[in-house]
């Protein structure tokens, strides 16, 4: 009994995630981008519960900060910006569809035959914890040289961005 | 049955093939770009179950790194969103063709 909370967390989870992220997608009531994000945001949330059913706290928390509260605000404010009308029914391309779902259905076929050709040992009871401390460790000792790295990505890219912004670019 | 490392692997498994789907089928540029975050998402949780059932941490930071390359990403994106928008007044992929040969 101790063991199954857990379990029919994951399904509740995993069926939010799965279902925010289909509306995402192909949302058939609205074609407003806006609604789009906010179903990202919810795939996003969703997506953190099953960070924290992993026991990688650190990461749910970031999830939320980075993705819901920085990335979907930075899309909602373009998307205002640009001022976009809710998206014109045009005629789908019937080969692009069927290209589509062809190359989509082979990669999920590929996906799930080598899921079910590796054997998985998750029978050892998981120990790990993704706490701050752990996780802090291991990023200042074994790999500062990419967290490092990592700050002169952030740098370069806000340089980028604020010459990509400007308003005649010469 | 109890959930182990393939319930969450086909979860991530069946968001990424959703989020390819939203790239090949969507028109509109945003969107486009919204399922890419989809697919980066999938990975980052195919990357934590493996973290997870191996007793490795490794993974966790691969995430972390993961996640802040694309927030840079997603800035950069979406100011050439922005730079293309002020040029041709259009967001969608079926306007920008001045690339067709």
């Amino acid at each position: 009994m101790a063991n199954t909370f857990p379990d029919i967390l994951f399904y509740v989870f995993a069926v939010l995630t799965l279902g925010c992220g289909a509306l995402v997608i192909a949302n058939p009531f609205s074609r407003n981008p806006v609604t789009s994000a906010m179903f990202l945001v919810l795939t996003i949330i969703s997506m953190a519960g099953l960070f924290v059913l992993l026991h990688a706290f650190f990461l749910a928390a970031v999830q939320i900060l980075v993705y819901a509260g920085a990335v979907i605000v930075l899309f909602l404010f373009v998307i205002m910006l640009l001022d976009l009308k809710a998206e014109t029914m045009r005629r789908i391309k019937i080969y692009g569809f069927i290209a589509g779902i062809v190359s989509v259905g082979a990669i999920l076929a590929i996906f799930m035959k080598s899921l079910g050709a590796t054997p998985l040992n998750s029978d050892s009871a998981p120990a790990v914890e993704g706490n701050t401390e752990p996780l802090g460790k291991l990023l200042f000792t074994h790999y500062v040289v990419p967290f490092e790295v990592v700050s002169v990505l952030l740098l370069v890219a806000m340089v980028g961005v604020i010459l990509l912004s400007k308003k005649n670019l010469d | 049955m109890h959930v182990g490392l393939e319930h969450y692997l086909t979860v991530s498994f069946l968001l990424f093939a959703l989020g390819l789907l939203g790239v090949i089928m969507r028109r509109n540029l945003l969107v486009i770009y919204m399922s890419l975050e989809l697919m980066l998402n999938a990975a980052n949780l195919a990357l934590v179950a493996f973290s997870r059932f191996n007793n490795k941490l490794d993974g966790q930071v691969l995430v972390f790194f993961i996640i802040t390359v694309a927030a840079a990403e997603v800035s950069v994106g979406l100011a050439l969103i922005v730079a293309l928008y002020r040029r041709r007044r259009s967001a969608h992929v079926e306007d920008l063709t001045s690339m067709k040969f």
